[in-house]
């Protein structure tokens, strides 16, 4: 099993669940989060006052997957997120030791 | 009169002085039901504008400074504003009402109407003849609470609030009293319709509410110094959506405000309101471009900082100037206002935190001048029919009598409210501690989150 961590645009959000609910994905989290990446943020304005936002609104995406769909999965989460402007966020994959269904005890990819 | 119509058939009896008598009594009962009809009009547009200008405070007022602070700090600015609600009128019962409107002196008014003797339901001919005094009375009192809640916005999110009752208190007998009474109370020093010895104009308050409030909240961010951390930390506006939903409610109550100066419901009401409208949206046009020009985009906090500039300085000439002199008075307070806000301020470093200062202080400082500059005769003879007003009209004497008022205006500010802060820091100390600061107000003075996220 593979977890899969993105950070991604808010604005995406809708486009990269449709594209994962398709290719068969069932379970995620979804984080509103803040922080930058090379993007370095952004500067605001109040009554000519010069204020620089650099941890910027994102949304942190994780899901947890068999390891057949890994690929997949990226390739969802790509397609969907990507505008190729700086600030599209990132994929981050680690490995899963274990899932345990709190129901009914499963364990494994069933539990998935 | 049903009585007085002569019965058919009975007329030849009456004499001829009867008759005269019976349509004398019909016009005196005819002038009586217009005078009623008359104070009713007047009378119900007043109490709407006192309500109007209520609203100024809370919500309007409440929630353009809440939305300007930080997150921790929304509740403790907004109950200063509200506590001026309950706490100036309550004053303005004992007190202040006779201190600024009762008989007195050029300078301050007696203690005839303390408690409100006196002050019934009844005009006085002198200040509003066909509205009751008690009307007057609350309308005025609305204008006696925004005019300190306006300062706040100058030691925003660093003052205790037992300190900042105590300065409202003092600061109401010692600065706003005398300041009303020499502009608008009977004999006052600078009353342009009841014989003041230099009469300036102020319809609704330019140096009555805005001058005064704002250079006292020059002084008091003076005195009190600095937000820990300012300009370093960065202390944005948690939230300009509400601000821009209090400066909507401003505008619509500003037509209160200035309108409801007419004290009464006819064409003078109607001139102030249209005054009035105008000088915001120009104001708000004025902000945004000289935003636009110098930092590339027209921001949403200045354009309704500029329409609220536009108020502030259109507030003493409304009711005496043309819709396009009132164009011209927005467009000029707008453009003003942000140079003041933007750049003065920046200059001098002083952190007036909200910008009472810059917006109130300067736009009605320069609406009290322009005032003087743009008043009609035809649109207000107030100085008699055809005789000339303004600069405009050729009455330059005039500009020197408004100079006279803002002048007086500042130096009563200055000097009360220094001497208000001394003695406020001497009894109990203005600023809240540096641990509470960071805290916030809204934990610190009050207990209490205005955002609970936890639950």
């Amino acid at each position: 099993m593979q977890k899969i961590e993105a950070v991604i645009q808010p604005s995406k959000l809708d486009a990269v669940k449709d594209a994962l609910v398709e290719i068969g994905v069932e379970g995620m989290t979804i984080t509103e989060a803040r922080g930058h990446g090379r993007q370095k943020g952004h500067t605001e304005f109040y009554r000519g006052r010069e204020y620089s936002v650099d941890l910027l609104p994102k949304v942190k995406l994780e899901i947890v997957v068999a390891d057949e769909m890994l690929d997949k999965a990226i390739l969802a989460i790509t397609g969907a997120a990507r505008t190729g402007t700086i600030g599209d966020g990132k994929i981050f994959i680690s490995k899963i030791d274990e899932a345990i269904r709190i129901r009914n005890d499963e364990r494994g990819e069933i539990a998935l | 009169m049903a009585q007085t119509a002569p019965v058919a058939g009975s007329s030849a009896t009456l004499s001829q002085a009867d008759r005269i008598a019976a349509l004398e009594k019909q016009n005196a009962d005819n002038a009586a039901l217009i005078a009623a009809a008359q104070t009713a009009g007047d009378n119900g547009w007043m109490l709407v504008s006192a309500a109007l200008v209520l609203m100024m405070s809370g919500p309007g007022l409440a929630l353009f400074y809440g939305g300007l602070v930080r997150k921790k700090n929304i509740l403790g600015t907004m109950m200063q504003t509200f506590a001026m609600m309950a706490v100036i009128t309550v004053l303005w019962a004992f007190v202040t009402y006779s201190l600024a409107f009762g008989e007195g002196n050029a300078f301050i008014g007696g203690l005839h109407n303390v408690f409100l003797r006196g002050v019934g339901l009844a005009p006085d001919v002198k200040y509003a003849a066909t509205i009751p005094l008690q009307t007057f009375m609350v309308y005025q009192l609305m204008f006696a609470i925004i005019t300190p809640a306006l300062i706040t916005g100058a030691f925003a999110e660093r003052m205790k609030f037992s300190a900042m009752l105590v300065f409202m208190v003092l600061w109401a007998l010692i600065v706003y009293s005398p300041m009303a009474h020499m502009v608008w109370g009977k004999g006052g020093f600078l009353n342009a319709s009841l014989g003041g010895r230099f009469p300036c104009l102020d319809f609704a308050g330019g140096t009555v509410v805005h001058v005064t409030s704002g250079v006292s909240a020059l002084v008091t961010a003076l005195y009190l110094g600095k937000r820990l951390g300012y300009p370093k930390v960065p202390m944005p506006p948690h939230s300009v959506v509400l601000s821009f939903i209090g400066a909507c409610l401003l505008w619509v109550g500003w037509f209160g405000f200035n309108a409801g100066s007419a004290l009464s419901s006819g064409t003078l009401a109607t001139s102030a309101f249209v005054a009035t409208h105008f000088g915001a949206a120009a104001a708000a046009i004025g902000w945004s471009v000289a935003e636009w020009m110098r930092q590339g985009k027209p921001s949403a906090l200045g354009a309704i900082s500029g329409a609220v500039a536009g108020l502030v300085a259109i507030t003493p000439a409304s009711g005496f100037v043309t819709p396009m002199s009132a164009l011209w008075i927005g467009l000029i307070a707008g453009v003003f206002c942000y140079f003041m806000v933007v750049k003065v301020k920046a200059a001098f470093g002083y952190d007036d935190s909200l910008d009472a200062f810059g917006v109130h202080g300067a736009g009605g400082t320069m609406g009290a001048i322009l005032t003087g500059v743009f008043a009609n005769s035809i649109v207000n003879p107030i100085f008699g029919a055809g005789k000339a007003t303004g600069l405009l009209e050729g009455n330059w004497h005039q500009l020197l009598n408004q100079l006279i008022g803002v002048v007086i205006a500042w130096v009563l500010s200055i000097v009360g409210t220094l001497v208000i802060l001394f003695i406020v820091d001497k009894l109990i100390g203005l600023r809240v501690s540096e641990d509470d600061e960071r805290e916030g107000l809204d934990l610190s003075q009050h207990g209490e989150e205005g955002y609970d996220w936890a639950h």
